[in-house]
């Protein structure tokens, strides 16, 4: 006598089969959502958060896109992504260097009106936020590695001496004049983007890219000689024995001249 | 059929109350969405910051916040913990709700229902046909979907289609293509499915639904004895089902319409042209005894014309 021979009462079918239609319903519905869901996490290279925004994972599910701190950025910098024609997850906060950059305000207002904690209120010194990292793009037309003194991303820079440096090197075009290469230091860099922003060329040759393009990464078990010698005092491998070190080009004998140069010409009479 | 479900609906409502008292809780619903809707817009538009951010979160004089509970539920399953901000405007909105009835938000506050209205009425005058009707509890469905896509996502889901928080956005910051969605709503409840999105579908009312299970504020058809059955409270319902166990019930039975679905939107008090509905507290189960019935409108109005059509 076993129950699977009786007919199934026409009640529990109903519930049965109402209750996977609405399951295959919802998995279809869910799956879409889904493809949506993931589809959003894509950021366009030139859209940067506000500072304090968590990684861009953690940044969706915290949120609630309700504008509050576009409201409070004094420079209109912000503006929440419209759908479909803006890059970002829509309804959520981003700006864009080039038309308006963050000016770094001391009170972070954008921070303090995040409702969430989308934006993290653990920043407190804008000094410390990581909206990207600029990166001096093309160098092939950046003034000042054409041998200009342009300077401008150099004087705008809020962080100015630190997150930008002109690092100085001899004009080979020239023969004899300098150029100035500025250089970022993403050590501290903010990412404002007030740099790509003044760039004068009509496309910036300086760009605020989001760290995870702008940067890349040392791998963890590289350490580097000469930090571990300043810290420990001595090489970390004891006897170690001192190479001479080979230089590159003509005239180079280590036998005749250990560490360096054997001078290409004596003076008559030298050393005698 | 009894002839007086030939009328117009509301007409006998009109005839005998005035249209004010036929049309008094449309109106103040109408003027809810609006004050609303205007709140959020007095800054963008006219400067005036009372009220700054949208629907899904926001901040009143510069003090109060409230929050979308929903929306914070997905971003919870998603997970991120909020800050206290963002818990206590939910606590706020979660405590309202759950005392007026959780869909006064869908009929008083939501900016897609003038949408989803409007489409039934032209619905109505095209006279077509009810189409797909999924079952109610499919929003229910939906609702968690949805959280589990959060959850499995890592995304607020939902904010990414949700009609109601990109129309509200849109119109406050910037519309985008937001607009299409809005017309898809519109247009599904116009020629997919009758009462579709609101009554069917939309998981943000099943949530505000749940939430108002218990809520005090409910209608109460304590005149039931007076009804005449014209079907006028069941026709301009947007979910008619929970007025027959109500309306219906005999003897003792409770006259309180107690669904969650009830979006205390007051239409049927409107258009009840013997006032068997009221505004009442969910432990007023009181029923008032039949009244004798009233004279003929004919005697009281003889120059009333033909009864308009449609
Ligand atoms: S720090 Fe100031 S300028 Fe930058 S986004 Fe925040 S509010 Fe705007
Ligand atoms: S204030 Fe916070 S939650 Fe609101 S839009 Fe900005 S980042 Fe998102
Ligand atoms: S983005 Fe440019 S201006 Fe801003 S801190 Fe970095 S280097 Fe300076
Ligand atoms: S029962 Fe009345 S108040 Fe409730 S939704 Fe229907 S018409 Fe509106």
């Amino acid at each position: 006598m076993s129950a699977a021979n009786a007919p199934m009462s026409p009640q529990r079918r109903r519930f049965l089969t109402d209750t996977a239609r609405m399951g295959a319903g919802c998995a279809v519905a869910g799956a879409g959502l889904a493809w949506l869901a993931t589809d959003s996490r894509a950021l366009p290279a030139e859209a940067l958060r506000p500072p304090g925004a968590l990684p861009e994972e953690d940044f969706l599910a915290a949120c609630i896109r309700c504008g509050l701190c576009v409201r409070d950025c004094p420079y209109d910098t912000l503006s929440l992504a419209e759908l479909g024609s803006d890059g970002p997850a829509t309804g959520t906060p981003y700006f864009t260097a080039r038309e308006v950059p963050c000016e770094m305000c001391d009170d972070i207002p954008c921070v303090a009106a995040c409702p969430t904690g989308a934006l993290d209120p653990d920043l407190r010194n804008i000094d410390d936020a990581r909206m990207g990292t600029a990166v001096l793009v093309d160098q092939e037309n950046c003034l000042n590695f054409l041998g200009l003194r342009c300077d401008v991303c150099y004087r705008v820079c809020p962080v100015i001496d630190e997150a930008i440096t002109l690092e100085m090197s001899h004009n080979d075009r020239s023969g004899h004049h300098a150029v100035f290469a500025p250089t970022v230091h993403a050590d501290h860099c903010t990412g404002c983007g007030v740099c790509e922003k003044s760039c004068v060329l009509p496309e910036a040759a300086i760009k605020v890219l989001p760290v995870r393009l702008a940067r890349g990464s040392s791998a963890e078990h590289y350490r580097k000689g000469w930090e571990e010698q300043d810290n420990h005092g001595a090489p970390l491998v004891d006897g170690l024995i001192d190479l001479p070190d080979r230089l590159p080009g003509p005239g180079t004998d280590n036998l005749a001249a250990p560490g360096g140069f054997e001078p290409a010409f004596t003076v008559p009479g030298a050393g005698q | 059929m009894k002839a007086k479900t030939a009328l117009p609906v509301g007409y006998e409502a009109i005839q005998d109350k005035g249209w004010w008292l036929a049309h008094r809780f449309l109106i103040l619903r109408r003027l809810s969405q609006a004050f609303f809707l205007l709140l959020f817009l007095l800054g963008p538009w006219f400067g005036i910051w009372w009220v700054e951010g949208t629907l899904a979160g926001s901040r009143t004089f510069g003090v109060l916040p409230l929050t979308d509970p929903f929306v914070l539920l997905q971003g919870m399953v998603a997970g991120h913990w909020p800050e206290m901000t963002a818990l206590m405007g939910a606590v706020i909105v979660l405590a309202v709700y759950a005392l007026i009835g959780g869909r006064v938000y869908c009929s008083w506050v939501c900016p897609i229902n003038p949408v989803t209205d409007a489409a039934h009425w032209l619905h109505e005058r095209l006279g077509l046909q009810k189409g797909w009707q999924p079952k109610r509890h499919t929003r229910l469905w939906l609702m968690g979907a949805v959280l589990v896509v959060s959850a499995l996502t890592g995304v607020v889901a939902w904010e990414i289609v949700n009609p109601i928080t990109m129309l509200h956005r849109g119109l406050v910051f910037g519309i985008g293509f937001a607009w299409a969605l809005v017309l898809m709503v519109f247009l599904f409840d116009l020629f997919v499915s009758r009462r579709g999105w609101c009554g069917h579908l939309c998981p943000v009312g099943a949530f505000y639904g749940l939430l108002g299970t218990g809520s005090l504020l409910r209608v109460s058809a304590s005149r039931r004895a007076a009804c005449d059955d014209c079907m006028d409270c069941f026709a301009v319902c947007p979910e008619n089902h929970v007025i027959a166990p109500a309306l219906r019930g005999q003897g003792a039975a409770t006259p309180l319409i107690l669904s969650p679905d009830c979006t205390n939107c007051g239409r049927c008090i409107d258009v009840c042209s013997v006032d068997v509905f009221s505004f009442t507290h969910r432990f007023d189960s009181h029923i008032e005894a039949p009244k004798p019935p009233r004279p003929e409108p004919v005697a009281n109005k003889p120059a009333a014309g033909p009864i308009p059509e449609g």
